[in-house]
């Protein structure tokens, strides 16, 4: 699946988009299996709430299934307006 | 209904003039208009906006269409930008379009409410000394319950 972070997010993990190959079954095994990954990740993911998280470009939470899911985003609360 | 999210400046004057023309159904038009505030110290010079392609224009429309099923609306438009903008530069307006006015105020708060804390877009403030993300605050998310 595509996995794309904005934001701070992006910056602290270094990259805005990547492809995950992943058996995660919700968002957070997901989060777990990059944390496990390097320092980045981890640091990035320490506060999960700081973090919000969509589906398929829907807003989501953190113990939703991933099952068919294409895209998952991880960003920052929204500052829009 | 409209939604419109680019890089490019808008003309403000004439977004307001053509929303809703030749509808004579509305007897109100409201529009609000987002402007990038300087910071108290003066020093803001640059105000960057990020957004997720694709989602924004999804959660934009979705608000605007709940918008249309609360209030009796003849009209919606949402126009927000994204890039780099000054001090000054305009962000986003909303225009709300109905037969009375207690429907365009209403749905064009519901809408700023809406779009401030559910619509993917992230502001980061960048100055002489720095760059810095802006935080969500609290109360725009409280600002929701009230709907």
């Amino acid at each position: 699946m595509d996995v794309l972070y904005f934001a701070w997010v992006r910056e602290r993990i270094g990259l805005p988009k990547e492809k995950v190959e992943t058996q995660a079954v919700t968002v957070n095994d997901l989060v777990a299996e990059l944390s496990a990954r390097e320092e980045r990740y981890a640091a990035a993911f320490a506060d999960l709430s700081a973090l919000r998280v969509a589906l398929d470009q829907e807003l989501s939470d953190f113990d939703a299934s991933l099952s068919g899911v294409r895209e998952v985003a991880f960003f920052p609360p929204m500052t829009g307006g | 209904m409209r939604i419109a999210v680019q890089q490019e400046a808008f003309d403000l004057g004439a977004e307001a003039n053509a929303f809703a023309s030749g509808d004579d159904a509305n007897g109100a038009i409201v529009t609000f208009t987002g402007v990038v505030r300087d910071l108290a110290s003066g020093d803001l010079d640059v105000m960057e906006i990020e957004h997720y392609p694709g989602m924004t224009e999804r959660a934009l429309t979705k608000i605007a269409q709940e918008a249309k099923e609360r209030w009796s609306l003849g009209d919606v438009l949402v126009i927000h930008r994204h890039g780099q903008l000054a001090p000054g530069d305009r962000i986003m307006m909303v225009a709300t379009a109905a037969p009375h006015r207690k429907d365009a105020f209403e749905a064009a708060e519901y809408l700023m409410d809406y779009l401030k804390s559910r619509a993917p877009f992230w502001k980061k403030e960048i100055t002489r000394s720095g760059a810095e993300w802006v935080a969500a605050k609290d109360e725009d998310e409280d600002a929701l319950t009230r709907w």
